[in-house]
């Protein structure tokens, strides 16, 4: 790629992680602009990731005030109610961001994210939503889409000990090394082409294999019900649980299939934890910027189209579920 | 199911981190963020630059501080009430003995050296503490638990030995550029900066040499009458030219290479050095010594590029000029540090010029500094997701959840799926000499081998011991400490003179020794075998250690052992080579692969007790998913049913 060279500070900072990615993918880390929405205790591990990782600039959008739910599993609040008090979430989180990598742009956007029109997207490669209803996920990955350039939509979410990850790269042109038939190693081109949230969550259940993730329809079920109820995220406590076992009951008829591939106590643990785990912040924060170091590099498969990790069996697994004709 | 949330077991634990780095500052954080209250944290090293673009407790203005004291007051910030006890210090000092560990419940390893790692397997297993033991490098990784007499202990399987290099092939026939990097940093840099009584094959192939003009003086001394260029140029000659010129003249070695070409520098350079701004006085000035560079003062920008062996010449004689004209008084002590500018730039240099010479591709000096510095490739991200993984087992340690213990590789490439794979724990394998005690034997010339051989290559390197003691029934052979009589130190040093036969005890085959390291509580029975001739190309320690082997795959049908396959093969030999010059050790993190337990010629024999499966929890339905743990490698034993 061609542009400016990495600068002697530049190659200083960042020198273990060009042995990693190389110089030609720091370069173009340098130029990406990233914006995450809800500064919970994964996102935060996610900033963290990429503020060190060098890209140009991140831009965080949270309005919502501290609360000890926010403090739990966020590192980059000082529980301090003098520090905090007055701040919205993302102020405090990017005041924190900046020391990290005085190369990095860090700054706060006001608003409502699901308010915001394309030309707001446009400035960004990346687009992360954490902690949001199922109708802005959907809203704002088709805002992303309407662009004429790519810009990569990603969700993320973690309850009691499990994490979830959508990605979105859209059509997606990513060169792989390989061994040839000599077993010499030559490059070559890899296209892929991702379906939408909305595409991605209409896939009739039956149609998946049967090996896919519990977590994955246990998360549908929980959105859902928020939906349903008209909840924020997370708004859902132990008294919701026998509501949220009748809507199981309800979703598995409508899509027919067998009840018991979502188990009722994987549905508890999400209904009652949640707070995020922060060891699982730590893993799902991290898998989510190593997946978007892959995609604004354009080095490595990226993943397709959902990550699930839950600490209770210790597996980090990709799902693909993408309509039959992508 | 368990719960691993926030419990009382973790508020009451004392745990102990060893290593603040790459996975210390993310554990750190981490531990903290899940409610553990009281942590210890134990780093010998001070920060630097390249570490800041992961171990994010640190700033710029944090350089040449203490890692465990900076990462405490980073951690304090955001949990201001919990307790963090930092050490900056080696966690081999005798003050972290076995009652210094016994204290905790359990002991977290964010560690960059495979010595380190021994030392700490050895005192959780003395101090019967559980050991949560990780490592990263780029996007791999991986976090297994170590309790004693329930799992495998860390060296339950032999570590593969650091990667080395046959003499000749880096004095004489290099084919590929890490080899002239060996011999520009081992070689031809600690020739002219390094000890000069140290041994030193720079020369070894220019023995029929004796007739040389240089003959009767060292080549590398710098005469009186000369300046610093002519005494530069003339090195250059000497190692580029007619040393390569005396290598020619032995037909044999080229019939099947290669022919290399001699370089002189009046053929490259053919004026005299001409600086830019390259100015001595000024580089002088800086206060920081380390700081002087040849890039500076040549104008050279861009560490990244590959510099055309003229540059490589004029970064030669310059970086070798600034040596003699700021670092003079250095000089002779020096060893290569990946962190000195200069020595990185004159190791670029030379062994860009041998490449040249050789008609190996040149490289970057930022290339050459990470093949000659060993430098690990580290990113945030895998260090952040290890770091979790290990609070995830250290809370299982605490609730005593062994039944859930899990092994877990990060990966780079999905693998069924699966980006993070849990694999149940390995149980100890019996021929442990660590954790099971098991005796090993040694087959060794009594005749010529010296008790210092069989200490520095047995007892240090191979079993990893820090204050050895030997003995031959009850007579001290040998032993280090602080507290020794002076006679007794004159003894010991004059043992390690002698060859095993003639030691006041004398050691010969049959006899058994006893080696003892008093620190990590370790006993290790040798039995010696008298053996004359050895291989030099692949014995060429002159010494051959067994016992210590692969774990046997059987768990339960033990009257299967496979006697004599691998039974015999030492633990640490390299399987080529002729004497060897080392060049890597295990950094920053651990050995990474999926193919653990790879055993030749194992699978697929039918005396195995094949598919043994072991059911791990089921949690929900069971829908089993069948994990095999490699599928090039595939272990029949190995195939482990996971819920």
């Amino acid at each position: 790629m061609d542009g400016e060279e990495l600068t002697e500070q530049e190659t200083a900072l960042y020198d273990r992680q060009i042995r990693v990615w190389g110089a030609d993918a720091q370069r173009r880390l340098s130029k990406s602009h990233i914006l995450v929405y809800g500064m919970k205790g994964t996102v935060a591990e996610f900033c963290k990731n990429i503020v060190l990782a060098g890209v140009g600039s991140l831009t965080l959008v949270d309005d919502r005030a501290v609360t000890e739910d926010a403090l739990s599993s966020n590192f980059l609040i000082p529980p301090n109610e003098n520090v905090y008090a007055g701040k919205t979430l993302a102020e405090l989180c990017c005041n924190s961001l900046k020391e990290f990598n005085p190369m990095v742009r860090v700054s706060v956007e006001k608003g409502d994210l699901s308010r915001f029109g394309g030309d707001f997207f446009d400035k960004f490669d990346i687009v992360i939503v954490s902690c949001c209803t199922r109708m802005t996920k959907k809203l704002i990955n088709e805002k992303c889409r309407k662009l004429s350039k790519r810009v990569a939509f990603y969700t993320v979410d973690c309850r009691d000990y499990c994490g979830e990850i959508f990605v979105d790269l859209q059509k997606y042109i990513y060169t792989k090394k390989k061994l040839d038939e000599n077993n010499q190693p030559t490059t070559v081109e890899c296209e892929l082409q991702y379906p939408s949230f909305q595409e991605s969550i209409s896939v009739p259940w039956r149609k998946l294999p049967r090996r896919v993730s519990k977590l994955y329809f246990a998360m549908r079920v929980i959105e859902s019900f928020e939906e349903a109820e008209g909840r924020n995220p997370g708004e859902i406590s132990m008294e919701d649980l026998p509501a949220v076992l009748k809507l199981k009951k309800e979703l598995c008829e409508a899509q027919s299939m067998n009840e018991s591939h979502i188990p009722n106590a994987l549905l508890e643990r999400l209904v009652m934890g949640k707070r995020e785990f922060p060891p699982v912040c730590a893993i799902i924060g991290g898998i989510l910027g190593q997946e978007v170091i892959k995609a604004i590099s354009g080095k490595g498969d990226p993943l397709q189209n959902f990550f699930f990790f839950d600490a209770m069996d210790g597996k980090g697994v990709i799902e693909d579920i993408s309509p039959p004709n992508v | 199911m368990a719960s691993l949330h926030h419990s009382s077991a973790v508020k009451a634990a004392k745990v102990l981190m060893v290593g603040a780095g790459g996975i210390g500052c993310e554990l750190l954080k981490t531990l903290a963020l899940s409610g553990f209250q009281d942590i210890h944290i134990i780093d010998m090293d001070t920060i630097e630059v390249s570490n800041l673009n992961r171990q994010f407790l640190f700033r710029q203005s944090h350089v040449g501080q203490s890692k465990a004291m900076v990462a405490r007051d980073a951690v304090l910030r955001f949990r201001p009430n919990i307790s963090i006890t930092p050490y900056h210090a080696n966690v081999k000092d005798s003050d972290f003995n076995v009652e210094f560990f016994k204290q905790f419940n359990v002991v977290l390893n964010g560690l960059d050296n495979l010595e380190a790692r021994r030392h700490v397997n050895r005192l959780c297993l003395a101090a019967e503490v559980p050991l949560v033991e990780s490592g990263t490098t780029g996007f791999l990784g991986q976090v297994t638990v170590h309790a004693k007499g329930k799992t495998e202990c860390y060296e339950c399987q032999p570590k593969p030995a650091p990667k080395t290099y046959p003499v000749c092939t880096i004095t004489s026939t290099p084919s590929k550029f890490v080899h002239c990097i060996v011999w520009a940093k081992d070689l031809l840099f600690a020739k002219l900066f390094g000890d000069k009584n140290q041994e030193n094959d720079l020369n070894v192939r220019s023995s029929d040499a004796s007739n040389s003009p240089e003959n009767g003086e060292d080549v590398f001394e710098r005469r009186d009458n000369e300046n610093i260029e002519q005494y530069g140029r003339r090195i250059y000659d000497h190692v580029f030219g007619y040393n390569i010129e005396v290598a020619l003249s032995n037909q044999e070695t080229w019939k099947n290479r290669n022919r290399p070409k001699p370089i002189y520098s009046r053929d490259v350079l053919p004026g005299k050095l001409n600086h830019q701004n390259g100015n001595v006085d000024k580089s002088c000035a800086t206060d920081d010594l380390s700081s002087v560079s040849t890039m500076a003062s040549l104008g050279l920008k861009n560490p990244q590029d590959v510099w055309s062996l003229a540059e490589n010449t004029r970064v030669f004689l310059e970086s070798l000029k600034l040596f003699f004209a700021s670092r003079e008084k250095e000089i002779g002590n020096l060893s290569f540090d990946k962190d000195d500018q200069l020595a990185v730039e004159f190791v670029t240099a030379a062994a860009n010029i041998r490449a040249a010479s050789f008609g190996i591709p040149l490289h970057s000096l930022f290339e050459a500094k990470g093949i000659a510095g060993n430098i690990v490739h580290a990113v945030a991200t895998t260090n952040a997701v290890v770091a979790g993984l290990i609070v995830i087992e250290a809370i299982k340690v605490l609730k005593k959840d062994i039944d859930n213990y899990r092994m877990t590789y990060c990966l780079e490439h999905p693998s069924k799926k699966m980006l993070l794979m849990p694999v149940e724990p390995f149980e100890p394998n019996k021929s442990c000499c660590v954790c099971s005690k098991s005796p090993l034997s040694l087959e060794i010339n009594t005749h010529h081998s010296k008790l210092r051989d069989f200490v520095e290559k047995i007892v240090k390197a191979e079993l990893g011991m820090n204050s050895p003691i030997i003995m031959h029934g009850v007579t001290l052979l040998y032993e280090v400490g602080d507290d020794l009589e002076e006679d007794m130190i004159a003894n010991y040093t004059a043992n390690l003179e002698k060859v095993l036969s003639e030691l006041p005890s004398s050691v010969i085959g049959g006899t058994m020794l006893t080696v003892e390291d008093l620190q990590q509580e370790l006993t290790c029975n040798i039995y010696i075998k008298h053996r004359e001739e050895f291989d030099e190309e692949k014995e060429p320690d002159g010494m051959v250690l067994s016992g210590w082997t692969q774990a046997p795959l059987e768990k339960k049908d033990d009257n299967k052992k496979l006697v004599g396959n691998g039974g015999s093969t030492s633990t640490a030999l390299p399987t080529e080579g002729q004497k060897e010059v080392e060049l890597v050790e295990i950094s920053e993190e651990t050995e990474i692969s999926g193919k653990k337990r790879k055993q030749p010629g194992i699978s697929g024999d039918e005396t195995n007790n094949h598919n043994e499966i072991q059911k791990l929890d089921v949690v929900d339905d069971g829908e089993d998913d069948l994990v095999i743990l490699d599928q090039c490698d595939i272990d029949k034993k190995k195939k482990k049913r996971l819920q």
